[in-house]
């Protein structure tokens, strides 16, 4: 008897959730337009690109610099993975010769061999990342950013044996335990999935620019519109010589390193 | 037919309950992946596909190679091939779920594996991976079971079933070309980008698969009354070994592209899986295994006893199976990710539970295998009188 009478009051419930939910799918419906304008503050471009100076960071490397680093590893929950084989990384620093392992390292300046060269996705403008991937989990957004849907992908990892610049980390384990301070305002990540840098799109939609480039005081970080001629890194670009890891693939990165 | 699967000899039942056992350690294995995730294996960021795709890979070619028998029997009417046409279709059908289980293992979230089919994605040879896998399954098993039903009867298998196997010959090749496909199109990995990868694929595939068919072929015969024939086999022979120098062929093509040219990127790889570089070694000896065993192949192949000498045979078709699943089972996927793509060598080795997991698969695709030998054997077991 009471079973039925609690049965009878949930289906009530259940009937009265049903009809609300027209009336909230209604309404989502009509503000459907709305909900995908996006922010008047937000910052816009047509090709998101940065442009990395890697004389001014050397400067700071004297104190062993890593601002950008930890700002980049805490705004993205990025965990610290003790096995070496397992770990996630969005912004690291590696050596010219990893870096640019074809240029074929002999002669150059003993500063450029021996310091540091920062790395991150390149958000390549023909991203074979994207090109490989079975479910377009890795996706190219208008302003040029290789964005990732982490519910979306499958773990398959194709796109690790398709990105050239070993710029993809895969969660082998559940990340959360290795984060040390967890940043509510980024989401954290699952086993199973792929991550690495989204240039801060979260941050661009509020009208921040990327962590890394707000958190380096020396101003090695030069972020902008590549499609526009008055931008900062234009102006970077059109003053002073500059290389791109492995252009030769044609992947056409996005991320260019002043020497 | 299936209830031809639950009675037989007690070999039988020692073989599947052997083959069961070995399923449900990996199983267990698996159990463990599922808790913690692919942690458990020893693939990394460096070398992110491992064991199991490299068995995947090999598995496609074994797959593909049911093709070998499916085309001479139906196409150009060698009757000879009749008798074990359905033990290549079986094979085949043992081979792409053993695929296909390689695949979900190796998946990060493998509950999400439709995604694939829910947001179709033409531009990812992975899609087409996994449609003209199953494809090819479904065709192998309509094919494979109605063409063995008719024979259980008597008649002719009905004719929708032609069409059928006609579409069934270009999938076969097709299913092994996309997977190479899957490699050979990535930039910055220089070991695979080779033109010849689809055709290096092809080749190994059609010697390695009729050599594991005559294996099969010979141990039916020894265990059941139903004899393959020895034409067959003698055919299936040349086949083996026509596919077998062209694979051995092919390796030279690509050592000679690479060394010659000097190019570093191209010869890194190879180098690093016959000498080893800085110290670093751990693919030299299956490669030097796999040079071995392939020119103990070509050897035997080529002896003119081997038509009659069953040992020698045996001893042939072994060395080229297992020297094709060094070249491509183990090699050819993990050497791809050697140097990554820092110029850096990190190596790989699989762990425990990785291995037990394949074992697993393997063990999963030989009981199926089984059970479909042990049903088609007693169907021509009972026509033969
Ligand atoms: S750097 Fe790698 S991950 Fe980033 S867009 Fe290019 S290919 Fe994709
Ligand atoms: S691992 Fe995820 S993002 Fe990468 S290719 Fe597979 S589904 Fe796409």
């Amino acid at each position: 008897m009471e079973t039925s009478r609690r049965d009878f009051l949930k289906i009530g419930g259940l009937c009265a959730l049903g009809l609300s939910s027209l009336e909230v799918g209604d309404a989502i419906a009509k503000s459907r337009a709305a909900k995908y304008l996006t922010n008047p503050d937000a910052c816009t471009a047509k090709r998101w690109a940065m442009v990395i100076d890697v004389k001014k960071c050397w400067q700071a490397e004297k104190e062993e610099c890593k601002d950008c680093i930890l700002a980049c590893d805490w705004a993205h929950n990025v965990p610290d993975i003790p096995v070496k084989r397992q770990e996630v990384k969005w912004l690291w620093n590696e050596k010219y010769e990893n870096a640019f392992p074809d240029q074929d390292p002999a002669l150059e300046p003993e500063e450029v061999k021996e310091k540091p060269f920062l790395v991150l996705c390149n958000h390549c403008t023909h991203a074979p990342c994207v090109r490989v991937c079975p479910t377009q989990a890795t996706f190219k957004s208008a302003d040029g950013i290789t964005m990732m849907d982490m519910h979306r992908c499958i773990g398959c990892r194709y796109c690790m044996a398709a990105c050239p610049y070993g710029a993809r980390s895969f969660n082998w384990r559940d990340p959360r335990p290795y984060i040390k301070k967890i940043n509510p305002a980024y989401p954290t990540r699952d086993r199973g999935v792929v991550e690495k840098c989204d240039f801060c799109v979260e941050r661009l939609q509020n009208g921040k620019i990327p962590a890394c480039v707000e958190a380096c005081k020396q101003k090695a970080l030069i972020f902008g519109d590549l499609d526009d001629p008055k931008s900062d890194v234009r102006k970077a670009l059109d003053s002073r010589y500059s290389i791109r890891r492995k252009p030769e693939l044609g992947t056409m990165p996005a991320v260019y390193y002043l020497i | 037919m299936l209830e031809r699967a639950l009675s037989g000899s007690a070999t039988y039942k020692k073989l599947v309950g052997v083959l069961m056992i070995l399923m449900g350690l990996g199983f267990a294995a698996y159990l463990t992946q599922w808790e913690h995730g692919l942690m458990i294996t020893g693939m990394g960021r460096d070398v992110s596909w491992g064991l199991y795709i490299s068995q995947f890979t090999f598995l496609v070619g074994v797959a593909a190679s049911a093709v070998m028998v499916v085309l001479p029997y139906y196409i150009h009417d060698v009757k000879v091939f009749g008798r074990i046409t359905v033990l290549g279709e079986f094979l085949a059908i043992a081979s792409v779920i053993m695929c296909m289980l390689f695949i979900m293992a190796d998946l990060g979230k493998p509950m999400r594996v439709l995604n694939v089919m829910l947001y179709p994605t033409p531009n990812s040879i992975l899609f087409w991976d996994m449609t003209v896998l199953t494809g090819y399954l479904l065709l192998n098993v309509f094919i494979g079971w109605n063409v063995l039903e008719a024979e259980r009867k008597g008649t002719h298998y009905p004719k929708w079933v032609k069409p059928l196997i006609y579409i069934s010959i270009p999938w076969a090749v097709s299913i092994h070309t996309v997977t190479a496909f899957l490699i050979c199109g990535l930039p910055g990995r220089e070991f695979w980008l080779t033109a010849i990868m689809a055709a290096r694929f092809l080749a190994s595939a059609f010697c390695s698969g009729p050599a594991l068919l005559i294996l099969l072929s010979l141990i039916v015969k020894k265990y059941t009354k139903f004899d393959p024939g020895k034409e067959a086999i003698n055919k299936l022979l040349t086949v083996v070994t026509y596919a077998m120098l062209i694979s051995v062929f092919f390796v030279i093509l690509e050592i000679f592209t690479a060394f010659y040219s000097n190019i570093p990127s191209h010869m890194e790889t190879l180098k690093y899986m016959f000498v080893g570089v800085d110290g670093k070694t751990a693919l030299v000896p299956f490669m030097w295994m796999f040079v071995i065993l392939a020119v103990a192949g070509v050897a035997l192949l080529l002896h003119p006893n081997i038509r009659k000498n069953e040992k020698i045979l045996i001893a042939a078709c072994c060395c080229v199976f297992f020297s094709m699943y060094l070249d491509k089972g183990v090699g050819l996927i993990i050497g791809g990710f050697i140097p990554n793509m820092f110029g850096q060598i990190h190596q790989y080795a699989p762990t425990i539970p990785e291995l037990m997991i394949t074992i697993g698969i393997w063990s999963t695709g030989f009981f199926i295998l089984t059970i479909l030998y042990k049903i088609a054997v007693s169907v021509k077991e009972e026509v033969q009188g």
